[in-house]
């Protein structure tokens, strides 16, 4: 490694040639490739939230004609009356879509892309080839996934989940044809991607680190970026073979997941197999992948609260610890999931004890950010709103994970739409609280142009008040015993009472829905028209402020900037500013924090 | 109600435009104009801050007083009390928790808004307080642990018993059956390959060699005794299901290739819920939403709904297909005397087969 930066600090100075498609198209450099992820990552934003707007109006108004489903889904919709295969197409697709596409690829492909070269004080990532193949691998499955909205038999229906025997034959829905092989391929090279983004990112923090830039002296999000890169090469490779095994049961006859099944009037010939191994496999990436969404989130709040605080971050080695507990038991409490899948009870006792350890780590957190923010000077930029929301869903849906992950109280609200309503507070939201937070903060960064605040704080206000409307009542529903992704819950007459409520949740999420227009509109329109930045608009310690406004490959003009000290020297006495770039030197006699 | 609600999204979609109209004419003004906080902004966006403090207490209460009679419905199972007694005591924790927590940090985000000329505390690290926040929580969570996992050993461990009624579950896209092990108290072997035998009266392909199977009995609406323990086992012919009986606090998926277990008991018959002061307000509720809205029906000139009556619920609850959402099968729990006579009433495997 220490050739390859040898080898780029001399050849700074020289300007490389570059052409519109190695500039644009095929780039090897960070920040473009980060800018790559951050488009297709919100065009899929925009896909997933937009059918979830559709199956709420169908759940607010069941089986009510609308023209706008007559419009967008065609034949699927007869006489603008959503087909109930079509609902649970949606339902899967969304999920896929925002967990996969959107919080993984475009929070975490955006910001460690983006931060971890300039934050560490690195010319660009480790292996500039292997991070543009990652991109495009991501990209051909965005495409492959957005493909299978188009066929005959409509996509995936199974769930994002995706359990087989449903998943498996194609007899059982129409959703499990075609469809359901482009997801598994789109799946299975998304994967790929991820793989190799995070081998990448894991490489570049280990060797490519500035002089000074030692492990304890890392800002908060790089170590959270770090760490969840270290989650996904552990446990998306079971997802990866999860999907190889159906794969095979799909198309090649085997039995991995398949016994005894008799369906459309005919034995079929699967022996021996068990739905219940392909829980345990997904799982096994399904939980951490919660924490591969939400660490980056918090590592990006973490460094925007201490920034407009003005405070060092509450207890750094507190922070780093519980992500690094986090990350640990995020890959033993998968069975939580299971509780009553059929799995051994004893089972069900050794996740629940593991699943609420999580809640200390969590808990560490949460009082640390709020102590950060006591007798802090908060500065409350856009961004700061929005990691100020993350604290507190982060806290609103982290608190029902106590019952949700005590496997006695699971028994009666497992899968019901009281576990939508958690998941969605604590790691949908926040984590989308999370990348909002990154664009407003990151977005001079990027692209050398400011946001408008005032566009950033109606966009904030707005969703933060619908996230709760949306929410809240979800879990009242979930309580009341309704399961999630039924079509239609006028099956039963006992839950009538309960239409008011989903009225209710569909106009905040079509209001939330209208508010992220504003966003789109204000992203856009800065990109081209907003004010120019200053080199340091937030008064920030991280080095990635040290470099120019433009953007060049290599990051730095002239040697790169050496650490002297930690990164959240925030209105330490004896100085005249309010900050300390880390590249500053200790002045005489000051003492760096033992920390 | 539609009215209302056309009535609200008019006017939220007029707020919208007049906030965006004044960011507009903000965004034009004379004055130097940067997009970083100002005092202003930290003034205005602070006291918000306070006010979403509120707006949340606010949502809590209004989903409280407005919806707190759907949550939980009524336990009608021995092991209910434990379940919801647990439930409460850890609702209770969360919101103590939540209560604080959000208070402390809106409350923080309004108090130390931004100001020129303010300078931060520098504070960065006290050992004492986060050893208090990380050993109360582990305190909190041991002993919610421990109450949990008692709870969960007593309600999962199935113990074989005479005393015991077992009843098969069967699931299939998209409907339910139910097999009672008859006299001999064992239910006979089965497999989906025997579905097709005896010209598909073999319903949940009972094999016809093993003779505990003979006086089994195959229904399509579940009747149990008041009192007695039920141990169900679970079945599934082609994709998962998940019986979900939310009055009794049992949950277990069906799972294709094996067998799953849960055992309650059931101590309310269905005459005594429907007694219950609590449920005879709730069916009242629902009967005055579907009068209203077989008003609408019969105006458009469709047939008016039935009126609704309490009944237990067999719910499917894991994604199975396109009618997921309809797949249920009523549960019917009465006297031991009624079951007794109703039992006697219906075909053994034996006879259905002749």
């Amino acid at each position: 490694m220490s050739i390859a930066v040898a080898h780029t600090e001399e050849d700074h100075g020289h300007h490389h040639k570059e052409t519109f498609v190695t500039k644009y198209i095929f780039s090897q450099d960070h920040k473009m490739i980060s800018k790559q992820y951050l488009i297709t990552g919100l065009f899929m934003g925009i896909i997933g939230i937009a059918m979830s707007l559709l199956f709420r109006l169908q759940l607010a108004w069941p089986e009510q004609p609308f023209g706008i489903f007559e419009v967008l889904l065609g034949k699927w919709a007869p006489d603008g009356v959503m087909d109930p295969n079509v609902y649970l197409a949606l339902v899967t697709i969304h999920g896929t879509i925002m967990v996969f596409f959107v919080l993984t690829a475009g929070l975490s492909g955006t910001f460690s892309n983006l931060l971890i070269p300039l934050q560490i004080g690195a010319r660009d990532m480790a292996s500039g080839l292997l991070n543009m193949i990652s991109f495009w691998l991501f990209f051909l499955s965005s495409v492959i996934m957005v493909m299978s909205l188009f066929v005959e038999a409509g996509p995936a229906a199974a769930g994002w989940t995706i359990y087989p025997p449903l998943s498996a034959l194609p007899q059982a829905q129409p959703g499990s044809g075609t469809g359901m092989t482009l997801w598994l391929v789109s799946m299975a090279i998304f994967i790929a991607s991820s793989l190799l983004g995070s081998l990448n990112y894991i490489v570049t923090v280990i060797n490519l680190r500035t002089k000074g830039m030692t492990m304890t002296r890392l800002p908060l999000t790089i170590w959270a970026f770090f760490v969840t890169a270290i989650i996904g090469v552990v446990s998306f490779p079971v997802l990866l073979s999860a999907a190889l095994l159906l794969i095979m049961d799909r198309s090649f006859g085997t039995s991995f997941f398949l016994s005894d099944i008799f369906i459309q009037g005919e034995v079929l010939h699967y022996q021996g197999g068990s739905p219940v191994l392909y829980e345990h496999l997904f799982w096994f990436l399904g939980h951490p992948e919660v924490y591969i969404v939400l660490l980056p989130a918090l590592g990006i709040t973490s460094e925007i609260i201490a920034t407009n605080a003005r405070k060092p971050i509450f207890g750094y080695r507190a922070m780093v610890a519980s992500i690094l507990a986090i990350a640990f038991l995020s890959t033993i409490v998968w069975g939580h999931h299971m509780f009553i899948s059929g799995m051994n009870p004893f089972l069900g006792s050794v996740f629940t004890f593991t699943t609420l350890l999580i809640a200390i780590p969590s808990a560490v957190k949460a009082f640390n950010y709020i102590t950060t923010l006591w007798k802090g000077n908060l500065q409350l930029n856009p961004a700061m709103l929005f990691s100020i929301g993350l604290v507190s869903t982060f806290i609103t849906g982290g608190l029902t994970g106590i019952i949700l992950g005590d496997s006695t109280l699971d028994i009666n609200v497992h899968d019901t739409y009281f576990v939508v309503a958690h998941f969605h507070l604590v790691m949908g939201i926040s984590a989308l609280y999370g990348l909002f937070a990154g664009v407003y903060h990151w977005f001079p960064k990027m692209f050398g142009r400011m946001m408008n605040k005032n566009m950033g704080y109606f966009h904030f206000w707005v969703t933060a008040i619908c996230a709760y409307g949306v929410f809240f009542p979800m879990h009242f529903i979930g309580m009341a015993g309704l399961p999630r992704r039924y079509y239609t819950n006028t099956a039963f007459p006992y839950f009538d009472d309960l239409a008011d409520i989903n009225v209710l949740i569909t106009v905040f999420a079509l209001v939330a829905g209208l508010a992220q227009l504003v966003f789109l509109y204000n992203f856009i329109h800065s990109m081209f028209y907003g004010k120019e930045t200053v080199q340091n608009p937030w008064r920030s310690n991280t080095l990635e402020w040290t470099a120019p406004i433009e953007h060049f490959h290599g990051n730095w003009q002239g040697e790169i900037p050496h650490v002297h000290r930690w990164a959240y020297d925030y209105s330490k006495p004896g100085h005249k500013e309010d900050f300390m770039p880390q590249n500053i030197p200790l002045q005489k006699g000051e003492e760096e924090l033992q920390h | 109600m539609n009215i209302v609600l056309a009535f609200s999204i008019l006017i939220l979609i007029a707020i919208a435009i007049w906030q965006v109209t004044k960011i507009f004419e903000l965004s034009q003004g004379k004055k130097i104009y940067t997009q970083i906080a100002d005092d202003n902004d930290n003034n205005w966006n602070g006291k918000l801050m306070f006010a979403f403090l509120i707006f949340i207490y606010g949502i809590t209460i209004f989903s409280f007083v407005s919806y707190g009679d759907v949550l939980l419905p009524q336990a009608a199972s021995e092991h209910g009390s434990d379940y919801d007694n647990l439930m409460w005591v850890s609702f209770a924790i969360i919101f103590f928790v939540q209560t604080i927590t959000q208070a402390l940090l809106h409350y923080f985000s309004y108090k130390y808004r931004g100001e020129k000329g303010k300078r931060a505390l520098f504070y960065a690290d006290n050992d004492k307080l986060e050893a208090i926040w990380t050993i109360i929580p582990v305190i909190v969570l041991a002993g919610l642990i421990l109450v949990g996992l008692y709870t969960w050993t007593d309600i999962m461990t199935v113990e074989e018993n005479d005393d015991a009624l077992v009843v098969e579950l069967y699931a299939q896209q998209f409907n339910w059956k139910a097999r009672y092990a008859g006299d001999d108290g064992v239910l006979g072997d089965a497999n989906v390959r025997f579905l097709q035998d005896f010209d598909g009266k073999n319903l949940v392909g009972i094999d016809a060699t093993d003779p505990n199977g003979f006086d089994d009995v195959v229904v399509q609406e579940l009747h149990l005794p008041v009192g007695r323990e039920v141990i169900f086992k679970m079945r599934s012919q082609d994709v998962l299901h998940s019986a979900y009986m939310p009055f009794f606090r049992a949950q277990m998926n069906c799972v294709p290739g094996m067998i799953t277990e849960f055992a309650f008991t059931p101590n309310k018959t269905t005459e005594e819920m429907r007694q219950d002061p609590d449920i005879i307000s709730k069916v009242k509720k629902i009967n005055k939403l579907r009068a209203e809205k077989s008003k609408e029906l019969i105006l458009n000139g469709d047939v008016a709904l039935d009126p609704y009556e309490f009944d237990f619920l067999l719910l499917c609850n894991k994604i199975c297909g396109a009618s997921h959402y309809n797949m249920q099968m009523k549960i019917i729990v009465e006297s031991k005397e009624e079951y007794a006579k109703w039992m006697s009433e219906q075909q053994t495997f034996a006879e259905v087969i002749q």
